[in-house]
Formats: structure tokens, C-alpha cells, sequence
């Protein structure tokens, strides 16, 4: 028990980013689901996001400026795929993913170009950015709301494919696109509608998690994107409980390497600290390569066999 | 045309390069931009067309080339610092560890070794997944590479997420062919007497370095080995079936291709003087993969081409976007900081877009097929399709 609270905050932070990351990780693993394409500018539309809010909540209030926020975010997630990936439906894959790195440059390079490379403070949301006690560890209110939105909102969107039309034809578009086209899906709004999905949620994540940040500079998008990649890959890309799941589990180790070094300090395995921090981020890949070896479909994905 | 007639035009090529640096540095002074692109985009070839190997030639997409070329740099830098100012470099690890100095070519070769050698490890596991899982997997894996170079526990071998430098760099090697200890009078006097042979010696060295080191990725791809590379390219299953080992074939070109990069990554390093893992982002790797779709996938030349003008326009010709004053248009409101990035990415996207197969295709730039177009079209309705 004693063990338990001393490590409290790390778990804490770890269940909170987790629940960011899974709202990012949806995102990719629905696009990925039905294009099978790593919508690499996924983790710049929640930085764009992150932005907006900082320039809008300047010169409106709060009530007005998240509404917007999500709105603007949904419509660039719109414009992105109208403009950047339709054009290249007939195309090899590699072209597609090579036009997604090109968005994602494009989005951190403008982004640069207006906030100067100045970290930008985000506005603090009241009520969500409290400081409360939990136990032993002192955490904002974030961190409790943001594992209980994101499974009210996991569970909003599985009833959403599971019992609706457009959650029919988006199942059907991921398992065979042409078939689905044949049978009168419109495959363009479909896959449009996977896109203001995921950019929705990635407004809503980006809000969590920037609350917990001092600020947002334009690359601050692409360290969490891969990881929320990551995630969906873990769980088993094209499952949205999977993604969830993964998006935890990276959350919650990552944080637990940041404090490995004063766990192992306090319980006297080593004398001095190693710096095992520096590998929080490299953690999440390690991870993702184990994975991709073991069981290359992930936790809950769906075994495919590949065609001639 | 013959094969030695092939071999005049070729040395005739590489002799008018030679010549046109040699012009370029007897007129221009030594700080024009041109020599700096020149330097620079000759590095950024040498990795573009690594990069090309494996994505263009081998259909293999991968995204690591950036921890490639942080092994190269870093193998480069450490074994090349001066045992006096190893003391200085390593300043917060007592020195360091290692405390011995090679030779610069010997390094440089190293450092294509360590990066084949890693790549060769990375390779056993990742190259059985296909294509966008490949991507991500090395993308994970160069994010892995410059953890581990800038943790601190290793800092006595990589000086930690300090800079490294001090180390012998493209200038220095040459200024220290004059040194003025009384051994070098001849290179001394030599310097005096035609003061453009520094820098000319300066600027030629990387891109015959270069040089050299893309003609033997060519001559691979010439062989029956690269034909086996872009057999698996076109059809996994149908050169599995002609008997290509695919696993050998994969490996063999993932770890030449992190060899290049390496030996690129050391040179880059040689080109600052100073480096730093934090640099080896996945942005750069971004960057080299867009250079080689602006020159066309599967295409060295291309990837040559867009290399010096990537370079080129990011260095030079777009530098007034950031500061100001572009083609005598003044407005810093709109042109500051930044703003060449910008437009560097919308064209890029529009590359990616509208004209995908880049400035080359998957061609060759090729002196006897623009003879052969000047000869048709000279002679036209005489010869048709003489390409």
C-alpha cells in the first residue's frame, strides 16, 4: 500500500494521458480501418487544434470559443481528406502516406510561419484545470475527468457503428471498399465522415491534454500522434475498444518510466539515478516493434490473410 | 553508342564538374552562398539517394534514415575527436572514455559500418512487415537510436545530449594541410600563392566524396542484385517465385542503404562542424523522403537534382521569404520568419498532388537521350520514336 500511494502520481498522470492518447488513437485507427493509410497529420490537426483554441480564447469567451474550436477542427479534418487524399484514391499507397507526411509538414511549417516558434500559454479552462488531492497526490481535475469522457465517448461512438446506418456502411467500407461502392455506399462521405470523427475527438483530446501542458509549439502535435499510432497498433488497428485499451497501457508505462528512476531510488534497487526518462518516448516504440513481431494483428485485431 | 564512348561522356561529365567548381572558386569569394549549396546538397544527395535505394529500387518504405545518419555522425565525431580536446568536448564526463583518435577516412568508413551493422539488428526483426507497418517500425526505430545516444548514462562515449565537437570538419582538414608548425610549407606556400585553392578544395572534397559513394549504389543497382531489388519492387510474390531470396535481397538493401546514410550522416557532420542527436528528428527523414519525391522515386539522378535544388531554395534563393525582401518585393509583415517554410511545403504538397512522378520519374538523366531528342528533332518526320 505504501508502495501503491508513493508511485500515485505517476499512475495518476499515466490514466489521464492515456485517455488523451485514446482519443487521438480513435482518429487513426478509424482512417486506418477504412484507408489504410497512417493519417500521419492526425497529430498536427490536435496540435492546429491546440492553437485555436490559444488565438481564439484571446478575444472570446470560453463558451463560445470551444464550440468553435471543435467546429474549425472538424472542418480542417474535412479539408485535409477532400483535399490532400481523395485525389490520390487510385494511387499507390506509398503516395497517399507520402501526401499525409506532406500535410503534416505542411501544418507544423504554417503553424511556425504564424506563431513564430513562440510556445504559446494555453488559456486554462476553469472548473476542469482545479488543483484537487487525491490521496496523496495533488493533480488537476482533468485527470479524473478526462478516462471518464473518454469512455463515455468510446461508448457513444461504438453504439454509433454498431446500431446506425452510417456505422454500418463505415464497417462495411473497411472490410472491402469496392464491394461496398458496388453495393451504393457513397464511400466519399463515409470516409469523410471517419475524418470529422476523428478530428472531433481530437479536438476534445487536444483540450485535455494542453490543459496539463504549459503551452503548445508547433511539433508538440507529432510526439503524441505517433504514440496514439502506436496505441491503435497495439490494440489491433481498425478496433476502436483496442485503441482504447492500447492508448492506457502506453499512457500509464510511459509515465512509470518518466518516474522509474525515483521508484527504483526510493526502493533501493539502484544508488543513483540512470536518466531512464530519456526513454519514455523510445518505451512506446519498443513496445510497437514487440508487438508488430508477437502478433502483428495487436490485442483485438482481426486476422486477414494477404491475396495474390 | 559503346561502352567506351559511354565511359569518355561520363569522365567528360565528372571532368566539367570539376572544372566549373574550379571556375566557380577562382571567381566567386569564398562566403558565396553557392559553395555552401554546393556542399551541402552534394551530403544531401548521397543521403536522398540512399533513401531511394530502399524506398524506390526495393519498395521498401522506410523511415529511419535520420537514426542511420545519427549513427554515422556520431561514430564520425567520437572517434575522430583530438585527444587534446577531448578534455574540453567531454567536458562533463571527465574526458570521456575512449581515448584513442583514427584516422578521418577510416572513420568515415566506420561510420557506414556501425550504421549496416545496427541496421542489420533493426533489420531481423522489422523487414518481415509490409510496407506502413515497415514505415512506422524504423520510424520507431530511429526514435530509439537518438534516445539511446542522448542518455546520459552513455554520455562517457556520446557525451550525453551535449554537442559534440572539435572534430575534424571539411574546413579544418583542409586548413590543416597549411598548418604552420614548419611541416606544411608546401601546401602553405601553395595556399598563398592561388588563394582560391582552399576553398576549392574545401567544396570539391564532399562532393567527390559523394560522388564516389553514389557511383557504387549505382553500380549495385546496375547489377543482378539490383535487379533483384526492383523485381521485389514490382511484384513481392512473382520474384519470391523467380527464386529471389526475399528475405537476403531485403536485408541486403536495408543495411547498404543505412551504410550510405551512416557514411552521409558523418559527412553532414563534417559540413557543421558541430553535432547534436536532438537534430536527428523525424523531420529530417520527412525532409530527405520529400526531396526524393521532388526528384522522382527510383530515380538517382532525380534525387541528386532535387537534392541541390531543395538545398539550394532552402539556403539560398528563398532565404529574402524569411528576411523580408523577396525578388525586390519588400514586406516583412508577410515575409518573416518562417514564411520560406511555408512555401516550401505547398509546393512540396503540390509535387505530391499534381506531379507525382517528381522532376525525373523513374528515369535517368541520360546525355544520349537528350542527343537523341536535339538529332529528332532536327531530323523530324526523317526518325520517329528515337527514344
Amino acid at each position: 500500500m505504501d508502495f501503491f500511494s508513493a508511485n500515485l502520481p505517476y499512475i495518476l498522470s499515466g490514466i489521464s494521458v492515456g485517455g488523451q492518447y485514446a482519443l487521438i488513437a480513435i482518429g487513426y485507427t478509424m482512417v486506418y480501418g477504412i484507408l489504410r493509410l497512417i493519417n500521419f497529420a492526425h497529430g498536427d490537426v490536435f496540435m492546429v487544434a491546440g492553437l485555436m483554441m490559444v488565438f481564439l480564447s484571446s478575444w472570446a469567451p470560453l463558451y463560445v470559443t470551444i464550440p468553435l474550436v471543435i467546429v474549425a477542427t472538424i472542418v480542417l479534418g474535412f479539408i485535409i481528406e477532400r483535399a490532400a487524399y481523395k485525389p490520390l484514391r487510385s494511387a499507390p499507397r506509398m503516395s497517399i502516406m507520402i501526401s499525409a507526411i506532406g500535410v503534416s509538414y505542411l501544418l507544423q511549417n504554417v503553424s511556425l510561419y504564424i506563431t513564430g516558434g513562440l510556445n504559446k500559454n494555453y488559456p486554462s479552462i476553469p472548473w476542469i484545470s482545479d488543483t484537487i488531492t487525491i490521496g496523496t497526490a495533488v493533480t488537476k481535475r482533468v485527470t479524473l475527468i478526462t478516462p471518464v469522457l473518454t469512455i463515455v465517448l468510446v461508448i457513444a461512438l461504438v453504439i454509433l457503428i454498431k446500431h446506425t446506418k452510417i456505422g454500418m456502411a463505415m464497417r462495411a467500407v473497411s472490410r472491402d471498399f469496392e464491394t461496398s461502392q458496388l453495393m451504393g455506399i457513397k464511400v466519399d462521405s463515409v470516409i469523410s465522415s471517419t475524418f470529422i470523427i476523428g478530428s472531433f475527438l481530437a479536438a476534445v483530446g487536444s483540450m485535455l491534454y494542453f490543459t496539463n501542458y504549459p503551452g503548445v509549439v508547433p511539433n508538440s502535435g507529432a510526439m503524441p500522434g505517433l504514440k496514439a499510432f502506436v496505441a491503435a497498433v497495439f490494440g489491433g488497428i481498425g478496433s476502436i475498444p483496442g485503441a482504447v485499451v492500447g492508448a492506457f497501457i502506453i499512457g500509464i508505462c510511459e509515465n512509470i518510466i518518466k518516474g522509474l528512476d525515483t521508484i527504483l531510488v526510493n526502493s533501493g534497487v539502484i544508488k543513483n539515478p540512470l536518466g531512464l526518462a530519456t526513454f519514455s518516448d523510445a518505451f512506446t516504440f519498443a513496445l510497437l516493434i514487440v508487438i508488430l513481431i508477437v502478433k502483428p494483428t495487436g490485442l483485438f485485431g482481426e486476422k486477414k490473410t494477404d491475396k495474390v | 553508342m559503346n561502352k567506351t564512348k559511354k565511359t569518355i561522356i561520363n569522365f567528360a561529365l565528372l571532368f566539367s564538374l570539376i572544372l566549373a567548381v574550379l571556375i566557380l572558386s577562382i571567381t566567386l569569394k569564398s562566403s558565396s552562398m553557392i559553395f555552401v549549396v554546393l556542399k551541402k546538397g552534394a551530403i544531401y544527395a548521397l543521403i536522398a539517394v540512399s533513401m531511394n535505394l530502399l524506398n524506390g529500387f526495393t519498395g521498401l518504405f522506410s523511415l529511419g534514415q535520420a537514426g542511420f545518419m545519427l549513427i554515422g555522425a556520431y561514430t564520425y565525431a567520437i572517434f575522430t575527436v583530438p585527444l587534446e580536446a577531448r578534455i574540453q568536448v567531454y567536458q562533463y564526463f571527465n574526458g570521456g572514455i575512449i581515448h584513442f583518435t583514427l584516422p578521418v577516412i577510416v572513420a568515415l568508413v566506420l561510420a557506414g559500418l556501425a550504421a549496416a551493422v545496427f541496421a542489420f539488428l533493426i533489420g531481423l526483426p522489422v523487414l518481415r512487415l509490409k510496407s506502413d507497418y515497415l514505415a512506422i517500425a524504423t520510424l520507431g526505430f530511429a526514435e530509439i537510436i537518438r534516445a539511446i545516444f542522448q542518455w546520459n548514462t552513455l554520455g562517457p562515449i556520446t557525451n550525453g545530449s551535449n554537442m559534440l565537437k572539435m572534430f575534424p570538419s571539411f574546413d579544418s582538414i583542409i586548413k590543416d594541410l597549411a598548418k604552420d608548425d614548419g611541416k606544411h610549407e608546401f601546401f602553405k606556400n601553395l595556399f598563398v600563392s592561388a588563394p582560391w585553392l582552399e576553398n576549392f578544395l574545401i567544396t570539391i572534397l564532399p562532393i567527390l566524396l559523394s560522388g564516389v559513394c553514389i557511383a557504387i549504389i549505382v553500380m549495385l543497382i546496375k547489377s543482378s542484385y539490383g535487379r533483384a531489388f526492383k523485381a521485389i519492387r514490382d511484384d513481392e510474390v512473382a520474384a519470391e517465385a523467380m527464386g529471389i531470396n526475399l528475405a537476403r535481397h531485403k536485408m541486403m538493401s536495408f543495411c547498404t542503404s543505412a551504410f550510405f546514410a551512416g557514411i552521409g550522416g558523418a559527412m553532414l557532420a563534417m559540413f557543421q562542424a558541430t553535432i547534436q542527436a536532438s537534430a536527428f528528428k523525424s523531420a529530417m527523414t520527412y525532409e530527405i523522403l520529400l526531396i526524393v519525391v521532388l526528384g522522382g522515386i527510383g530515380s538517382v539522378t532525380g534525387s541528386c537534382i532535387g537534392a541541390f535544388l531543395y538545398i539550394a531554395a532552402s539556403e539560398w534563393w528563398l532565404r529574402g521569404l524569411d528576411a523580408g525582401k523577396f525578388l525586390g518585393i519588400s514586406a516583412p509583415g508577410i515575409f518573416r520568419n518562417g514564411f520560406r517554410l511555408v512555401v516550401f511545403s505547398v509546393v512540396i504538397m503540390c509535387v505530391v498532388l499534381f506531379w507525382r512522378k517528381g522532376i525525373m520519374g523513374d528515369k535517368e538523366f541520360d546525355i544520349e537521350r537528350i542527343a537523341g531528342r536535339f538529332k529528332s528533332k532536327k531530323s523530324k518526320g526523317e526518325v520517329s520514336g528515337n527514344e
